[in-house]
C-alpha cells in the first residue's frame, strides 16, 4: 500500500451483486399471498379514508330525520343510513380517517420513543438500564386497557388525548422488545469489533445496533397496530375517544347499538371494518416476521 | 490389512474378517433447501468389524457428520431423503419401528457429541441423567440404576465419582463434562459408539487424556466405533481404519497406517500437506487452493478435480469408483491409472 | 503505513508492543443467595515486549487468560493495573487516545461470522473503520476495494455481498481486510484461524505471512493450536491460569521446553503416526478454575515435580538453561529450595 492514498478509478459501481436486506425482505413478503391480500385490503381502506371527500357520496355530519336507519342497499345510500339519517358509506369512509389515525400514530410515536429508549437502555446497561426499565415496569404493571382508560379519562375525551393515552400505553411493550433485542446484539462480536475500530457509542448504536434491532421491533410494532386500532375504537365506544359528531368506527358502533336488533347488518358494519383492519395488520406482521428470516 | 472394497458391489467380501457389526451400502442423503436438493452424502459404503474403530476424516461439508447422524437416524425425516441400506448388528436401521429405534439408540448404539454442554441437560444432575438412560433400557430399580451410574462414572475415571453423581453439568469443567458424556454413552454397554469430534472442543492436555480413555474403554469392552474428526492426529491415535471423505463420497480408505503413511488420493495427500507441523516453520506451504464444491450443484465426474493439481481430461467424465489399490482403496482416475492395480493381499 | 517502514529499520529499536505487570480481575456472583462475590484472576501480572516486525504466539488452555489479554491490549476493557504501550504510545482509557490507538493496532476475532454485522455489506463493513476516522467515502471505498483485492477477494464480486453469502474462509479474509483498513502497525489475531478447515487455514496463514511482509506488520497471534503457533511465531509465550509460565524464541521453546507445563503441552499433541501412538497422557486432570487459583506456582496441582516450596512461593520468570527462553519454575532456580532444582529432568 502506498503512503499517499491515490484515488483509483473504481469499476463503475458494478459491484451491486445482491440487493439490500430490506428489498430482499420486501420481495419475500410480496411472494406470500396472504400478506399481499392484507396489503391490498389495507391499501383500499386507507385510500378510501384519504380520498373520502372525493369518494363519499354525501356529507358525514349532515343527516336527514326522515331517512333514519335505512337498510343496506337503499337507492342513494348504498350502505344505508345511521340513526341520524347520515349516509353510512360516507361516514365509514370518513371514519377510517380518525380510526386509522388513532391506531397508527400512537404506534409510530411509541416506536420512535420506545425504540430509542429501549436501544439506549439495552446498549448502556447498568444504571441507565435499571432506571429506564423500572420506570417501564411501573407502566407495564397496569393492564393496558385500564391504563388507556385511566389516562384518557383523566385527560378528557378527544382525539388528541386518545392519541396521547395510547402512545403512553404502547411505549412499554415496544421498549421492552427493543431493549431485549439490543441486549442480544450488544453481546455479539461485531459490536466489539466496531469498538475496536475506534467508533464511539453513538456511531455504534446508529450503524450497528439500529440495523439489527429495527427488524424485530418493527415486526412487533406492526402487530401492535391491530391492538391500537381496537383500543382506539374501544375508547371511542365508551365515550373517551372521538366525540360526536366526528365519524369514528368505535363511536359509530356505540351510537348504532340501539339498532342492533332492527338493522343488525347496518350496526355491524363499523365492527367489520375494525375487525378487517386489525386482522390484516396482524397477518401482515406474521408475514413480515417470516420474510425477515433471510437464510 | 483388510481389503474390503468400499463400493456397493462389495468386491473382496471373501476376505476373511471378523463378523461385521455394521454394514453401510450406497448410503446417500439429500436435504431439501431453497437452492435445490443438497447432496450431502453420495453413495457411501463401508463395513465395520466388531471391535474395530473407523475414522471418517474430512473437512466441513464432506458429509462425515451427516453419515454419522444417518447411522443414528437422527436426521430430520421430513426434509431429508435417505437411500441405501444401513445394517447394524444384523438389523436394518432404516426400517426400525419407533419402539425398536429407541432401543437401538442408546442401547445398541451410543453417540458422543462434540459439545457436551449442549448434549447434556442442564436441569438434571449427571447421576439423574445416566440413571434415567439406564432405566429407559433396563428394567431396574432406581437405586440399582444409580449404582450403575456410579460405576459408569468410575469407569471414565471422574475423580470423587460419588459426589459427581449429584453435580449439574455446569458445575463441571469441560473435560469432566465430556467424561460424563462418555459415561452416559457407555453405561448401556453399546456395541457401536458413534463419536462426532468428541475431543475437538477440549484443551490440548485434556484432549489426549479423553482420547486415551476412549481408546482404552473401547478396547476393553470390544466395542466398535466410528470416529468423525477433521484432525488427522486424533485419527492416528485411535483409528484402526480411516475413510477420507470429500463432497459426500469416500475418496480413500484403508488401515490408518496405510492411509496416513502412503496416501494415494490427491485430496488425502493435500490434506496431509495442509496439516501444519513444526518442521514447516518459516516455509511457505502450498496447501489446497479453492474451496469444496457446492453440494447443491455437484460437478460431473470427480468432485475434487477443480482443486486437483493432477486432474486430467478424463476426470470430468465419470465419478471415479472406489477400487482396491496398492493396499487400500482409492477413488481417483489418475492414481488408478498411474499405478498398476495390485491384488489386495488377504 | 510509511511509519512502519521507518520504524522497522533500526535494530534494537524501542519495542513495538510493551506490556508490564498487566493485571485484570473480574468479580462474579457467588453460588447461592447472598454468597460472597468471587474473583476471577484472569490476567495476573503479564509482562513482555515485542520488537517491530516480529510475531508473538500466545498459547494456553481455557482459563489461561489469553482472550482477556487480547481485550486488555486492545483497550476494550480497562486493566486493573499495569502498563501497555503500542508503538511508543501508552494505552489509557480516555476516548481520544483510545481512538488513536485503534489506528495503530487492530484485531481479528475468532468467529468470522459473529464479528461481522449481518446487515452490512462487506464493503460497508470494511469502510466503517476508515469512515469513523474521518477518511472521505471515496477514498475509504478505494482503500476497501484494494484490500479486498489484496486478500484474494474480487471486489466486483464480493463488495456488495452480505456476510452470510460467503464461506467461512472468505469471511475471515474480509475480517483481515477490515483490520488492515485502518493501516495499523500491529494486528492481534484471537484464535482467528481456529474455526477454519485445514486447507483454508493454510491459505489464510499464507496470506498473513505475505501481508506481514508487505505492510511491515507486527503480529500478536493467540491460538490453542501449538502447530500453528510454531509455524507462524518468532517468539512464543505460554500462559497458564493468568500467568506467563514460559516465553522465548519459538525454536528454543519447542526444541527444549523448560517449564513442566510447556513440556506437558507439547507432549499432548497427538502423534501423526498410528505406529507410534501416545501411550500415556503427560499430565492428568483439567486446568483448574481461575477463581481461587492454587497458591504459589499455579501449575503445581498438575505438576509431576511439585514440591512443598511450589505451594509457598510463586516462581519468577528466570532465564532457562536452554538459552534465550525464560520460564517461571522453581526447578530452574537453584536457590529456590526445590529438592530437584537445577537437576536434569527426564
Amino acid at each position: 500500500m502506498s503512503t499517499t492514498v491515490s484515488p483509483i478509478a473504481l469499476p463503475a459501481a458494478a459491484a451491486a451483486v445482491t440487493p439490500g436486506y430490506w428489498s430482499q425482505v420486501l420481495r419475500r413478503l410480496l411472494r406470500d399471498p396472504v400478506s399481499v391480500l392484507c396489503l391490498v385490503v389495507l391499501a383500499a381502506i386507507v385510500c378510501g379514508a384519504v380520498f373520502a371527500p372525493w369518494l363519499a357520496p354525501g356529507d358525514p355530519t349532515v343527516g336527514s330525520v326522515i331517512k333514519r336507519l335505512k337498510p343496506v342497499g337503499t337507492p342513494g345510500h348504498l350502505l344505508g343510513t345511521d340513526e341520524l339519517g347520515r349516509d353510512m358509506l360516507t361516514r365509514l369512509l370518513y371514519g377510517g380517517r380518525v380510526s386509522l389515525l388513532m391506531g397508527t400514530v400512537p404506534v409510530a410515536l411509541a416506536l420512535l420513543i420506545g425504540g430509542a429508549l429501549g436501544m439506549v437502555a439495552g446498549f448502556a446497561g447498568g444504571r441507565v438500564n435499571a432506571v429506564i426499565m423500572r420506570a417501564t415496569d411501573v407502566l407495564f404493571a397496569f393492564p393496558s386497557v385500564l391504563l388507556a382508560v385511566a389516562i384518557a379519562g383523566a385527560l378528557g375525551a378527544g382525539v388528541g388525548n386518545t392519541l396521547l393515552a395510547l402512545t403512553i400505553v404502547l411505549i412499554p411493550p415496544i421498549l421492552r422488545v427493543a431493549e431485549s433485542a439490543t441486549t442480544q446484539v450488544r453481546a455479539l462480536d461485531f459490536i466489539e469489533a466496531a469498538r475496536a475500530t475506534g467508533a464511539d457509542d453513538f456511531t455504534i448504536l446508529r450503524v450497528h445496533v439500529f440495523s439489527n434491532v429495527i427488524g424485530p421491533v418493527f415486526v412487533y410494532a406492526t402487530s401492535l397496530l391491530s391492538v391500537a386500532i381496537i383500543m382506539a375504537a374501544g375508547l371511542s365506544f365508551i365515550g373517551l375517544g372521538a366525540k360526536p359528531p366526528t365519524p369514528e368506527w368505535g363511536l359509530m358502533l356505540n351510537t348504532l347499538r340501539n339498532a342492533l336488533y332492527s338493522q343488525p347488518l347496518l350496526a355491524a358494519l363499523p365492527g367489520v371494518l375494525i375487525f378487517a383492519v386489525s386482522l390484516c395488520f396482524n397477518l401482515l406482521a406474521d408475514g413480515l416476521r417470516s420474510a425477515m428470516e433471510v437464510r | 490389512m483388510n481389503g474390503t472394497a468400499m463400493n456397493g458391489t462389495a468386491v473382496g467380501d471373501d476376505v476373511k474378517r471378523p463378523a461385521m457389526l455394521a454394514s453401510v451400502r450406497e448410503l446417500s442423503v439429500r436435504f431439501a433447501s431453497p437452492q435445490g436438493a443438497v447432496h450431502a452424502v453420495n453413495g457411501v459404503s463401508f463395513d465395520l468389524a466388531a471391535g474395530e474403530v473407523l475414522g471418517l476424516i474430512g473437512e466441513s461439508g464432506s458429509g462425515k457428520s451427516v453419515t454419522l447422524r444417518a447411522l443414528m437416524r437422527l436426521l430430520p425425516e421430513s426434509r431429508t431423503r435417505i437411500d441405501g441400506s444401513i445394517i447394524v448388528g444384523g438389523r436394518n436401521v432404516m426400517s426400525l419401528s419407533r419402539g425398536l429405534l429407541n432401543e437401538y439408540r442408546g442401547g445398541t448404539t451410543a453417540m458422543i457429541f462434540q459439545d457436551p454442554s449442549l448434549a447434556l441437560d442442564p436441569v438434571y444432575t449427571i447421576g439423574q441423567q445416566i440413571a434415567e438412560a439406564i432405566r429407559q433400557h433396563l428394567d431396574v430399580s432406581r437405586s440399582e440404576a444409580r449404582a450403575r451410574a456410579l460405576e459408569a462414572l468410575e469407569m471414565v475415571r471422574i475423580p470423587s465419582a460419588r459426589e459427581r453423581l449429584d453435580s449439574y453439568p455446569h458445575e463441571m469443567s469441560g473435560g469432566m463434562r465430556q467424561r460424563a458424556m462418555i459415561a452416559l454413552a457407555l453405561a448401556m454397554k453399546p456395541r457401536l459408539i458413534l463419536a462426532d469430534e468428541p475431543t475437538t472442543a477440549l484443551d490440548a492436555t485434556v484432549q489426549i487424556q479423553v482420547l486415551l480413555l476412549l481408546r482404552e474403554l473401547q478396547q476393553q469392552m470390544g466395542t466398535s466405533a466410528i470416529f468423525v474428526t477433521h484432525d488427522l492426529g486424533v485419527a492416528a491415535e485411535i483409528c484402526d481404519r480411516i475413510a477420507v471423505m470429500y463432497a459426500g463420497r469416500i475418496v480413500e480408505t484403508g488401515t490408518a497406517t496405510e492411509v496416513l503413511r502412503s496416501p494415494r488420493h490427491p485430496y488425502t495427500q493435500a490434506l496431509m500437506a495442509s496439516t501444519i507441523h513444526g518442521s514447516m516453520r518459516g516455509q511457505r506451504i502450498e496447501g489446497l487452493a479453492g474451496s469444496p464444491p457446492d453440494l447443491a450443484r455437484l460437478p460431473a465426474g470427480c468432485a475434487f478435480r477443480a482443486r486437483c493439481t493432477r486432474a486430467q481430461a478424463g476426470c470430468a467424465d465419470a465419478v471415479p469408483e472406489l477400487l482396491p489399490h496398492a493396499g487400500h482403496a482409492v477413488a481417483c482416475h489418475v492414481a488408478q491409472a498411474t499405478q498398476p492395480l495390485r491384488a489386495v493381499p488377504a | 503505513m510509511s511509519a512502519v517502514m521507518q520504524e522497522a529499520a533500526p535494530q534494537g529499536a524501542a519495542a513495538m508492543v510493551e506490556v508490564e505487570g498487566l493485571r485484570k480481575q473480574f468479580r462474579v456472583r457467588g453460588a447461592g443467595f447472598g454468597a460472597p462475590a468471587k474473583v476471577v484472576h484472569a490476567v495476573s501480572g503479564v509482562s513482555f515486549s515485542l520488537q517491530a516486525g516480529q510475531t508473538l504466539g500466545i498459547v494456553g488452555e481455557s482459563g489461561c487468560g489469553k482472550s482477556t489479554l487480547a481485550r486488555l491490549l486492545m483497550g476494550l476493557i480497562p486493566a486493573d493495573d499495569g502498563r501497555v504501550s503500542i508503538a511508543g504510545a501508552n494505552l489509557s482509557q480516555d476516548a481520544a487516545s483510545l481512538k488513536a490507538l485503534r489506528r495503530r493496532m487492530q484485531m481479528v476475532f475468532q468467529d468470522s461470522f459473529a464479528s461481522l454485522n449481518p446487515r452490512l455489506t462487506i464493503e460497508d463493513a470494511i469502510m466503517f473503520g476508515p469512515r469513523v476516522h474521518g477518511v472521505p467515502p471515496d477514498e475509504a471505498r478505494a482503500r476497501c476495494h484494494r484490500l479486498l483485492e489484496r486478500v484474494g477477494l474480487d471486489p466486483a464480486r464480493f463488495a456488495g455481498r452480505y456476510p452470510h453469502e460467503v464461506s467461512g474462509g472468505q469471511r475471515q479474509r474480509v475480517n483481515i481486510a477490515r483490520a488492515l483498513a485502518l493501516q495499523p502497525q500491529v494486528v492481534l489475531f484471537d484464535e482467528s484461524v481456529s474455526a477454519l478447515d485445514k486447507s483454508v487455514e493454510i491459505q489464510v496463514l499464507n496470506l498473513l505471512r505475505d501481508l506481514k511482509e508487505e505492510f511491515g506488520l507486527t503480529y500478536l497471534f493467540i491460538s490453542h493450536d501449538l502447530n500453528v503457533v510454531q509455524y507462524i511465531s518468532d517468539v512464543v509465550m505460554v500462559m497458564y491460569l493468568g500467568k506467563v509460565v514460559e516465553i522465548g524464541p519459538a525454536e528454543v521453546l519447542y526444541e527444549r521446553p523448560a517449564h513442566p507445563y510447556t513440556r506437558a503441552l507439547l507432549a499432548s499433541m497427538p502423534s501423526m503416526d498410528p505406529q507410534r501412538r501416545t501411550l500415556q497422557a503427560p499430565i492428568s486432570g483439567d486446568p483448574p478454575s481461575p477463581i481461587d487459583p492454587p497458591s504459589g506456582c499455579r501449575f503445581r496441582t498438575r505438576c509431576p515435580h511439585a514440591a512443598p516450596v511450589c505451594g509457598e512461593r510463586e516462581p519468577a520468570l528466570v532465564d532457562a538453561q536452554s538459552g534465550g527462553a525464560r520460564a517461571a519454575c522453581h526447578l530452574l532456580d537453584t536457590a529456590s529450595g526445590h529438592p530437584l532444582a537445577g537437576k536434569e529432568l527426564s
